[in-house]
């Protein structure tokens, strides 16, 4: 049995997080992700967990990462300024193979920017604002339903990985209202305990490229979490190269070799397609528009829409590359994301950016403009 | 086909619920697709307020309005400032007490605009004798004259998005917006 709904996206992640299991919540309310911490505040309680609003951003990151340590899943949602302040916090939590999830509504930025308005401009900053070498997961919805089903995936892939997963929303998104079906049961991932007694168990020990099982607190394990380069046992090693080399090695490549598990795409009509657009979030709802009606026009255009941006589908994108004469990125900034796609298309294809930014989605028929002119160009 | 709306007025007259009541009567009751956008500035009450819909038969992409089919004014300002992106041929409906018709006659004229008086403020004081029902009268007038959404449709969703126990009078307002303009 699934229930039909007419909700915000702000509301879909809630709901999202609650079905994936969320039992905590630590968050400072900001625009445009206010409502995603009301929601959790009335519903949390009422599911056996838990909802502080902390007194800033820093604070809630660390909460959420205690509580998870402590054993429930936990969220935060926030936005460009409170994301910035996260980001010590992020890095800690990649170092301590901690699972969390954190919902970044994009707003107009640098800096307070524009509160009531949707940018895609933390796209690296999400990738790479805490220092280190580090690999995170990071998703992208562009409809209500992605909202929820995308935030069902986040809490899953945090849990499998033992990673902080970012959605990365935006404000067109957060904020219309459309249709979305919830299932009474969607497939929830748990949290994997160790199979050793206490005695035999070491808190890091993993296989190269893996993820080890991960205790709580207060359960007989020796559980000593820290952001300083650790051994097997989880205990500071700091001086040791081969040590660090082999544990921040360990900590990329446990994503970046299951790229192929974690990275999701969708694509409409590339197999024949000269010009391809690639897009993820808000815009792609413009381009799916401009496709169709290039195709209409008799121009053999196609569309990527990137469900999650990192680890960045690398395979999809050049397959595209070698297909297609032309990519078009559209992404509401001035040119993050564009500059992966050049990485992986050198060589294959001619990539160009239509970048926006200002707070609105491109126009349908902007973009196809932009088609015309590209097509135009060879 | 796609049909775009905007209901304008300021803050305060229940607009952004009247949008998100005809999304819910769309999608949910008759089963076809609506996305519901709304201005989102910092005000609260008193500035200007607008919801959008975009209402099809086919799955919506692109999720915003730019030249609606029909315009829905409740005040002087909403209409004044929205009526220039009104297709030829579309729909206007306003409040007539709310706003000065002299100014928009040549458009109306010149455009072919289909134009409808729904004094939902004065018929929400006289016949519910709750001004704050305003929204819901107008709710009544845009299902009767667009039809773009069935009545049935509206009223279940009156029913889950008004607060509980005040079902009857909205539901009242509801039909007194509909006598107005048949």
């Amino acid at each position: 049995m699934s229930k039909e709904y007419f909700l915000q996206g702000n509301e879909a992640y809630a709901k999202g997080a609650l079905k994936a299991g969320c039992k905590f919540f630590a968050g400072y309310p900001i625009t445009p992700s206010t409502e995603i911490a009301e929601d959790m505040a009335r519903d949390l309680p009422k599911n056996g967990g838990v909802f502080i609003q902390m007194e800033d951003e820093i604070a809630s990151i660390g909460a959420i990462i205690g509580a998870s340590w402590g054993g429930s899943k936990t969220m935060t949602a926030t936005s460009g300024p409170g994301f910035s302040l996260m980001q010590e916090g992020i890095g800690y939590a990649a170092m301590t193979e901690t699972p969390l999830v954190i919902i970044n509504i994009q707003r107009g930025s640098p800096s307070t920017g524009q509160p009531t308005m949707a940018s895609q401009s933390d796209v690296m900053q999400a990738r790479w604002g805490s220092h280190g070498d580090y690999e995170i997961i990071v998703l992208s919805p562009s409809s209500v339903q992605e909202c929820f089903d995308f935030t069902v995936k986040s809490f899953n892939l945090s849990e499998k990985y033992r990673v902080p997963v970012i959605v990365l929303g935006d404000e067109i998104v957060a904020h219309m209202r459309e249709k979305i079906v919830i299932p009474d049961n969607v497939e929830i991932i748990p949290r994997k305990m160790p199979k050793e007694s206490p005695e035999e168990f070491l808190l890091c020990k993993a296989d190269e490229n893996s993820t080890p099982n991960m205790p709580v607190f207060a359960e007989g394990y020796n559980v000593h979490v820290t952001g300083l380069t650790h051994d097997e046992r989880g205990y500071p090693d700091t001086n040791n190269p081969q040590e660090h080399a082999k544990l921040v090695s360990r900590l990329c490549n446990k994503i970046l070799k299951n790229r192929e598990d974690i990275t999701s795409t969708d694509s409409y009509k590339c197999e024949d397609a000269e010009i391809v657009l690639i897009s993820y979030g808000a815009p792609s709802r413009s381009v799916i528009t401009a496709v169709k009606n290039a195709r209409n026009e008799g121009i053999k255009a196609g569309f990527l829409k990137l469900n999650t941006i990192w680890p960045f589908p690398d395979e999809e994108v050049k397959k595209l590359a070698k297909s297609a004469d032309n990519i078009i990125m559209v992404e509401m900034n001035l040119g993050q994301l564009v500059n992966e796609v050049k990485r992986v298309a050198q060589g294959d294809a001619k990539v160009s950016l239509f970048g926006k930014i200002g707070g609105e989605i491109h126009k349908p028929l902007e973009i196809l403009s932009f088609i015309k002119k590209v097509q135009g160009g060879n | 086909m796609r049909t775009e709306m905007r209901i304008a007025g300021f803050g305060g007259q229940g607009i952004i619920l009247a949008g998100i009541v005809i999304g819910k009567a769309a999608a949910l009751y008759d089963n076809i697709y609506a996305v519901q956008t709304q201005s989102y500035g910092p005000e609260a009450r008193g500035g200007a307020s607008r919801t959008e819909l975009v209402i099809s038969d086919e799955e919506i992409d692109y999720p915003k309005v730019q030249n609606p089919d029909i315009l829905v004014a409740m005040s002087h300002e909403a209409m004044m400032a929205y009526l220039h992106d009104l297709k030829d041929n579309g729909i206007l409906i306003v409040d007539p007490d709310m706003i000065n018709e002299e100014e928009i006659l040549p458009f109306i004229k010149e455009h072919n605009i289909k134009y409808y008086h729904a004094p939902a403020t004065k018929t929400a004081n006289e016949k519910i004798g709750l001004p704050i029902v305003a929204n819901i009268v107008m709710l009544g007038s845009i299902t009767e004259i667009t039809k773009i959404i069935s009545a049935d449709a509206v009223i279940k969703s009156i029913k889950d998005s008004v607060p509980k126990g005040t079902e009857d009078k909205n539901l009242l307002a509801f039909e007194a917006g509909r006598k107005i303009v048949q």
